[in-house]
């Protein structure tokens, strides 16, 4: 329906926001060899000093193992959650069904700093001491939505006549989860998990909180953006993580851009 | 049925935010409650720990930027087996924030302007300076200073000490200053930064010490209304002028290396990163003298890993760590000892750095200190520091 | 809150998130519907990357980026200058804050769109064309209605994240967000705790506000 002039815009449009998306990319991989420790444009020399500094940073690798450790875990807690809200959501009409829906959305919308320290709050009122599970729950509660909202708009284009045909051939409730609902969710499963670890490694307010005294990477990043000494570091850490995922995302795009045995119609 | 369901999400959506509320509300609560706490205790009298145990193979601190560097934090841990957690504070309110969040910090290194209330908050508990050896070699003036020492209590051990200066850059800045002056002055419009905390009114108040004798202003954190007035308004007429006001050390490194500002009140920290980079700046203390800073490890009530506390407070005690931190920082060690190690470090750095000035070099900078509205001449008409914090919010707009 | 400052943090807050909000909706809408509706599968798969790659690499790193590229003496300027066009000055103002948080909440905006582009069946807009409707008219009445939710959707991320950020004003800005004034007052440093507790109601009363009008829009279903 379009013609060829809109079209040739649009593609224009798409790499220009592209460039906009990338452009801080680009320089904050540049600024990695920088070999001056302050940064400046451009940049004073080329140098690798930095990953090694990086490498070697006990401080950094085991800021980079408890953003892990979190990230995984309330993904973990969100795949569950998240699920089983949907699900129930969706396949069931029960009283305050509509306030569900609700509830869950609404950790997404809640501003940082408010959800931050009312957790802070909640959990010193409590006497429960700052660890990992704090930082935990304080990530879940966004990252339950991510995948909430996936899996529910997946199963909502699912006909529920899919799930009554197996069962009329036969098929037990265990056999229509494993050979009908699972494959239907299951790429949606994927890419909520995606998002959720992705907002859970890289959160920085509400961890400021719920953290204590022990530092994720990204508040080691803020630590070292505040001393202004070792900056081209923090420019090598992210880096190395840009590299580290371009792989994994592509290949959970790749799966997940089929959805499976439901095509658009 | 979908009004219905409609009308209940919006109940839904109402008991949650009072719910987010009333959290919001207990930690409120759960503050000023510890803070009542705390003083009976500090009343209470202390249980001093006679000797150091064994380490408890963690420690956390809430330090300045560059308090805690990889050179004397490395072999403090091979040494004792504590590892070092830190998080950096760049004023003194955010670090009596961090204290008061409840994240299980072990050791502050709070100014001034912190100390005494963190004392009075309950947030920190006594120490026994005996129990650190070089304690004995501070100079007299830090051994037991009012802002750490209480009715005899000690709530810490004194670090470092130093004058916020005023940093410029060489190239764009001819003639150099030599006076506050010019950051009141629109002759660098758009290129000048100042802190981002409250207790830089207490700057505006020293400069208009000597410019404006009438107001009769004696000490810079001691204001009555009219004084205090004065120095607020000074600051607003100064806001203009402002490119950023740096909240961070990097944000005012940044500011220099790239332009954005050529004249600023520093910290030597700053000074010395930016001149390490080869950038064209220096600075120097103006002739209406400078406000400071007296800095003290404090050890968190409830600290869960008091012995590593007591092996860092000895640590960065002894001369040759003092000495480390006074040059990477540019700022002079409590202990006397120090220097001699500094010129070992680095020649004439102790001398830089005033490690062997008289007492009255000490006495003329004007310590950060909490304003209280005890004016201590007697009357008690001066402005709080909860006055200072709000016409600071409103200065910034 | 009577005082006027605290009424213009506010204001400049609701403010920027607003524009922050509307900016990445214009941004977001027509790359959307080129990832969803013309790009080939690959170039889809590739797009799709593109944007979600940057949520993964740090969001202080990115900020810090931008801090760089506005400076006085930063990229933009050298460019700038190179092309013998004049330079700006947006380093720390408010402008600067409008373009960062633009650009580290796009992602948001952008994935609930396309998800609501490419749910439209063909079948609907083919309809529409054998109904005998031009391409404005099929677009402006078939797509973008069916668009809306998923527009209403990500400004739920784009505004909520700006209103809610304390991190990014003290960063590339010289001014204060309500989570400034907040993340100063509410952790037991200020003696006037109810001021600082109902100044932090603020931006919960206007998510309030704003989810339910979401919610009317079926903004939920496209989330």
């Amino acid at each position: 329906m379009e013609t060829r002039g809109t079209r040739f815009s649009l593609a224009v449009w798409a790499a220009a926001v592209v460039f906009f998306l990338w452009f801080p990319l680009v320089l904050i991989c540049l600024y990695a060899f920088n070999s001056s420790n302050i940064q400046s444009w451009p940049i004073a020399g080329f140098t690798l000093h930095w990953f090694s500094v990086a490498w070697h940073d006990t401080e950094a690798r085991s800021a980079l193992w408890l953003s892990l450790e979190a990230a995984l875990l309330a993904t973990s807690v969100a795949l569950v959650l998240g699920t089983m809200a949907a699900f129930a959501v969706s396949r069931f009409r029960f009283f305050g069904r509509d306030v569900v829906s609700f509830i869950v959305v609404l950790p997404i919308a809640l501003p940082g700093v408010i959800t931050g320290i009312a957790l802070a709050s909640f959990f010193s009122f409590g006497t429960i001491t700052f660890s990992l599970w704090t930082i935990v729950v304080g990530h879940a509660t966004f990252c339950i939505v991510v995948v909430y909202n996936n899996v529910v708009a997946r199963l909502r284009r699912t006909q529920t006549s899919l799930m009554e045909a197996s069962m009329d051939l036969g098929a037990d409730g265990w056999q229509t989860f494993r050979y009908v609902t699972f494959p239907v969710v299951s790429t949606a499963l994927i890419s909520g998990a995606l998002l959720a670890f992705a907002l859970s490694f890289d959160e920085v307010i509400v961890t400021t909180f719920t953290a204590g005294a022990q530092n994720t990477l990204p508040l080691w990043i803020f630590g070292n953006i505040r001393l202004g000494q070792q900056l081209p570091e923090v420019n090598a850490v992210v880096f190395v993580i840009i590299a580290a995922t371009v792989l994994p995302v592509t290949i959970a795009q790749r799966l997940t851009s089929d959805t499976g045995i439901l095509r658009r119609t | 049925m979908r009004n219905v369901g409609r009308r209940r999400a919006g109940w839904a959506a109402f008991a949650a935010l009072a719910a987010s509320l009333a959290f919001v509300a207990a930690g409120c609560g759960g503050s000023s409650s510890s803070s009542k706490g705390g003083t009976t205790a500090a009343g209470g009298g202390p249980n001093l720990p006679q000797s150091i145990g064994k380490g408890e193979g963690k420690l956390s601190l809430v330090a300045w930027e560059g308090y805690a560097q990889p050179q004397w934090v490395k072999p403090f841990e091979q040494q004792t087996g504590c590892k070092v957690s830190r998080k950096y504070a760049g004023s003194s309110d955010e670090m009596v924030t961090l204290m008061r969040s409840g994240a299980g910090y072990d050791l502050v290194s709070a100014s001034g302007d912190a100390s005494l209330r963190l004392i009075s908050g309950g947030d920190v508990q006594a120490v026994n300076p005996a129990l650190i050896p070089d304690y004995a070699n501070f100079i007299p003036a830090l051994k037991s200073p009012p802002h750490n020492t209480v009715k005899g209590v000690h709530y810490g051990i004194s670090l470092q000490w130093g004058p916020n200066t005023l940093l410029y850059n060489t190239k764009s800045v001819s003639p150099a200053p030599t006076s506050w002056k010019v950051l009141y002055e629109p002759t660098y419009k758009g290129k000048i930064t100042v802190p981002d905390n409250p207790i830089q009114i207490a700057d505006a108040a020293l400069y208009l010490m000597k410019a404006q004798p009438d107001l009769k202003i004696t000490d810079p954190y001691e204001l009555n209304q009219a004084q205090f007035d004065a120095a607020v308004k000074l600051l607003k007429q100064q806001k203009p002028l402002v490119k950023k006001y740096w909240a961070l050390a990097s944000d005012e490194i940044d500011l220099f290396k790239n332009g954005d500002a050529v004249i600023g009140a520093s910290w030597p920290y700053q000074t010395n990163t930016l001149i390490a980079a080869k950038a064209p700046v220096k600075d120097m203390i103006p002739s209406e003298g400078a406000t400071g800073w007296a800095d003290t490890w404090m050890l968190a009530k409830g600290s869960k890993h008091p012995n590593c506390a007591y092996e860092w407070m000895k640590w960065v005690s002894t001369p040759k760590v003092q000495a480390q931190q006074a040059i990477y920082f540019g700022e002079t060690p409590a202990n006397t000892k120090a220097c001699a190690e500094m010129d070992k470090l680095s020649k004439g750095s102790c001398a830089q750095y005033h490690g062997d000035a008289p007492a009255s070099y000490f006495n003329s900078i004007k310590f950060w200190k909490t304003p209280v509205a005890d004016c201590g001449n007697g009357k008690t008409d001066c402005m709080d520091y909860n006055a200072w914090q709000k016409a600071w919010t409103e200065i910034k707009g | 809150m009577n005082n006027a400052t605290y009424r213009t943090i506010a204001l400049r807050t609701i403010g920027i998130a607003a524009l922050v909000t509307l900016t990445d909706a214009l941004i977001a809408f027509p790359f959307a519907y080129y990832m969803a509706r013309l790009a080939s599968r690959r170039t889809r798969t590739l797009l799709f990357v593109l944007v979600l790659l940057p949520l993964w690499s740090s969001y202080l790193a990115r900020i810090y980026a931008w801090r760089l590229i506005l400076a006085h003496d930063g990229a933009l300027n050298w460019s700038l200058a190179k092309l013998g066009l004049p330079t700006t000055g947006v380093a720390y103002t408010n402008t600067a804050m409008w373009i960062v948080f633009s650009y580290v909440w796009l992602p948001f905006m952008i994935l609930p769109v396309y998800a609501a582009l490419e749910r439209i069946p063909d079948s609907y807009v083919e309809a529409s064309r054998d109904l005998g409707a031009k391409g404005w008219t099929t677009f402006r009445r078939v797509v973008l209605p069916l668009a809306l939710p998923g527009v209403v959707a990500g400004s739920i991320f784009t505004f909520s994240l700006t209103l809610g950020d304390y991190i990014t004003p003290t960063l590339v800005g010289n001014t204060q967000f309500i989570g400034n004034v907040v993340y100063r007052n509410v952790l037991g440093l200020s003696h006037d705790l109810p001021f600082a507790a109902a100044y932090a109601t603020i931006p919960l009363l206007v998510m309030g506000v704003y989810l339910t009008l979401a919610k009317r829009a079926g903004a939920f279903e496209a989330l």
